[in-house]
């Protein structure tokens, strides 16, 4: 276990125009630990991932990566730091097989040739390094996958570059429950390979499953940021859906900016 | 390699050597899968030939197979640049009148302006990257939909066209290079150099793949597929160029027509171009991205939208290579040049020959092979007797045909592909 996080976010706000999303959210994110940040639909998951991959940027806060800070302004910002995200619809293609989607866009090249023994090296030994042996082909087209092994490629993909903090968007939502099974184990493997790993899920399975710890959002807010071995299903639940359980979480009041944007009712 | 072998591959990962055997096996099962590429359009041709072979003596003759090449080199140089935009899932339909606006520029720089042909080709050539450029500006940075922007470009073409050729007239070519593109045959020495030389090329080529592989530890084809592929090129081009540089002149005391037609080696070099840009090079990577995935090529990095302008550029740029040919074959430029059948015949051969309709699928060399099969059934039934209006037809339930293999082969991939 880690004493300082390998990427940490502190007191970020954001908003779009006059709605604030994000206000004063944290996340620690642990190196070899996996971190499930979870929370209802609209509580600003998928903005909190934009601002770390530079899709968004930040209105204040701080980001520290590997105890500097630093500043995310493109997602090329987020890669050259080690940071990949691997999105809920892949962003594979079909048409090209596994080596050529793992280095799409950063292929290796001899002169203006592709230089497919090495890359085919590298996908083969990162794969290998993940423990997948379902691969029957490094050639094999994309698309002749199951969801299962698609995630796989994704995931390899997405670590590929000596990457630090891997963040996967709901990577289960699709699959079976034999796939599922398979795609937590790579994640756990991930985190064990001292990565430092987001996982975005709304399946409390999978986050009791392989996650070290829990960070809770509601309503744009931070509610908690707990130890997995510290809470119960219920309790992550309760903060999901209340923001609150017990002694955790946010103070009982109503946040005080609340909006309302009930329509008709201009202010 | 007789006995399956299970080696550790590329970085531990348990990989399978195929042998002979398996890999014939894996291929048919992709096949059957719904990945079918060029098969349907080579067994299409070898079906056509015997077809008319049988029906016309003459179909198979020396004289006739030279033939072919020149009628089919326009539409196959066209198709080739359409494969590029159809990877994209866009289509081209201005390529037609671009080839004749190209073809025409060339031919009045040649007459009316006294250029040599090393100063009109070239015009040409800029003119339809030109052309290209900003087809494909309209489709990628405006956003109109290519089919409106080459439909629209289509019907200015021909206005162009009329417009370059003061109203209708037809200007001859009298160049005797450009001439000799179309018409004229390398000697029979040049031509056998060329052949061997191409193979021996090709050979080296797969050895140095097989052994760099190997050097690594990665799968290689089996020994014997690789054998038998140079010995099938081998056999193809060797047999084509004993047939081409054979005495076909009817009397040939008079005058004698043997070697291999110009034009070949020509369609040879632009297929070895292509085929190495698209399957070789970071470019040709991204084009098929593009064609595949737009949404994942732009996370990627890619240039999505310079990819696809230089897909029109390329496009047009052969619509160009496609208009001198032309206009080299017919000795002239007309205001119907580039029109009529060209493009759809060109959509034709690319089709025909495996490039898909929907994007990401297609290969320089099936606008070769679905040329061809073009080329042989406008020849074979010429042969035979029918009338302009059976070829059409004919043609286009032949190119209804490839349209429908490639959707159900889609459907078929998509059924098979998420087992």
């Amino acid at each position: 276990m880690a004493a300082t996080p390998l990427l940490e976010l502190r007191g970020v706000d954001k908003s779009f125009g006059p709605v604030q999303v994000l206000h004063d959210v944290g996340l620690s994110v642990y190196p070899g630990e996996v971190t499930a940040l979870v929370g209802d639909n609209g509580a600003g998951k998928s903005t909190m991932v934009k601002c770390i991959s530079g899709i968004y940027t930040i209105d204040s806060g701080t980001v520290t990566f590997d105890g500097r800070e630093v500043s995310i302004h493109t997602p090329r910002d987020a890669s050259a730091l080690g940071i990949e995200i691997v999105y809920q619809d892949l962003a594979l293609c079909d048409n090209l097989d596994i080596v050529q989607n793992m280095f799409l866009g950063r292929e290796k090249t001899r002169g203006i040739v592709l230089d497919e023994p090495t890359m085919e090296q590298m996908a083969g030994e990162t794969l290998a390094s993940l423990s997948v042996r379902t691969v029957k082909s490094l050639r094999q087209l994309v698309a002749s996958l199951s969801g299962g092994q698609r995630q796989t490629v994704a995931i390899a993909k997405a670590v590929l570059w000596n990457s630090r903090v891997v963040i996967l968007d709901e990577p289960t939502a699709a699959l079976g429950v034999a796939q599922t099974a398979q795609v937590l184990e790579l994640v756990r493997r991930l985190a064990d390979n001292g990565l430092g790993v987001v996982l975005i899920s709304h399946n409390m399975n999978d986050v009791f499953a392989v996650s070290d710890r829990i960070a809770a959002l509601y309503l744009g807010r931070t509610a908690a940021q707990v130890k997995t071995t510290d809470v119960t299903h219920s309790q992550v639940v309760e903060l999901i859906t209340a923001g609150r359980s017990g002694n955790l979480g946010l103070p009982p009041e109503k946040p005080t900016d609340f909006v309302d944007i009930t329509p008709g009712d201009d202010q | 390699m007789s006995t399956t072998t299970t080696t550790t591959g590329a970085g531990g990962v348990k990989v399978v050597k195929p042998t002979f055997a398996s890999y014939l096996h894996d291929y048919w099962g992709r096949v059957r899968g719904g990945d079918i590429g060029s098969l349907p359009a080579i067994l299409g041709l070898v079906v056509l030939c015997l077809i008319f072979g049988t029906a016309r003596d003459t179909f198979f003759s020396a004289i006739n197979f030279a033939n072919l090449f020149s009628q089919g080199a326009a539409v196959i140089f066209i198709a080739m640049g359409l494969v590029f935009v159809l990877l994209l899932g866009e289509i081209d339909l201005s390529a037609g009148f671009a080839s004749g606006v190209c073809g025409a520029t060339m031919a009045i720089m040649m007459i009316d302006h006294g250029w040599g042909w090393y100063t009109a080709i070239p015009a040409a050539l800029i003119t339809g990257m030109v052309i290209g450029f900003v087809i494909g500006f309209l489709v990628s940075k405006v956003g109109i939909p290519s089919f409106v922007v080459t439909l629209a470009a289509f019907l200015a073409f021909q206005g162009i066209l009329l417009q370059l050729l003061s109203g209708g007239k037809i200007v001859a070519v009298r160049d005797a290079f450009v001439l000799s593109l179309a018409n004229e045959n390398m000697s029979v020495w040049l031509s056998w150099a060329l052949g061997i030389g191409s193979v021996a090329v090709y050979a080296l080529v797969q050895f140095i793949q097989l052994r760099g592989r190997a050097a690594r530890g990665l799968v290689t084809q089996p020994v014997g597929i690789v054998l038998g592929k140079i010995a099938g090129m081998a056999v193809l081009v060797l047999v084509a160029i004993a047939l081409l540089t054979g005495e076909r002149s009817i009397n040939p005391a008079i005058i004698s027509v043997k070697g291999v037609p110009i034009v070949a080696p020509v369609i040879a070099i632009f297929l070895i171009i292509w085929t190495f840009v698209l399957g070789k090079t970071t470019y040709g990577r991204h084009v098929y991205a593009v064609g595949g995935n737009t949404e994942a090529a732009r996370r990627a990095g890619i240039p999505v939208d310079r990819i696809r302008i230089s897909v029109f550029v390329i496009g047009s740029f052969m619509a160009a290579v496609g208009g001198i040919a032309a206009a080299s074959r017919q000795n002239s430029v007309d205001p119907s040049s580039g029109g009529s059948n060209v493009l759809l015949y060109a959509v034709g051969a690319a089709v025909i020959g495996g490039t898909s309709l929907f994007g990401g699928k297609g290969r320089p060399i099936d606008a070769v092979i679905g040329g061809a099969v073009i080329a042989v059934i406008d020849n074979g039934m010429g042969l035979m007797g029918y009338s302009a209006g059976t070829k059409f037809v004919v043609t286009g339930l032949i190119l209804l045909v490839a349209a429908s293999v490639d959707a159900l082969s889609r459907r078929r991939a998509a059924a098979t592909g998420t087992r």
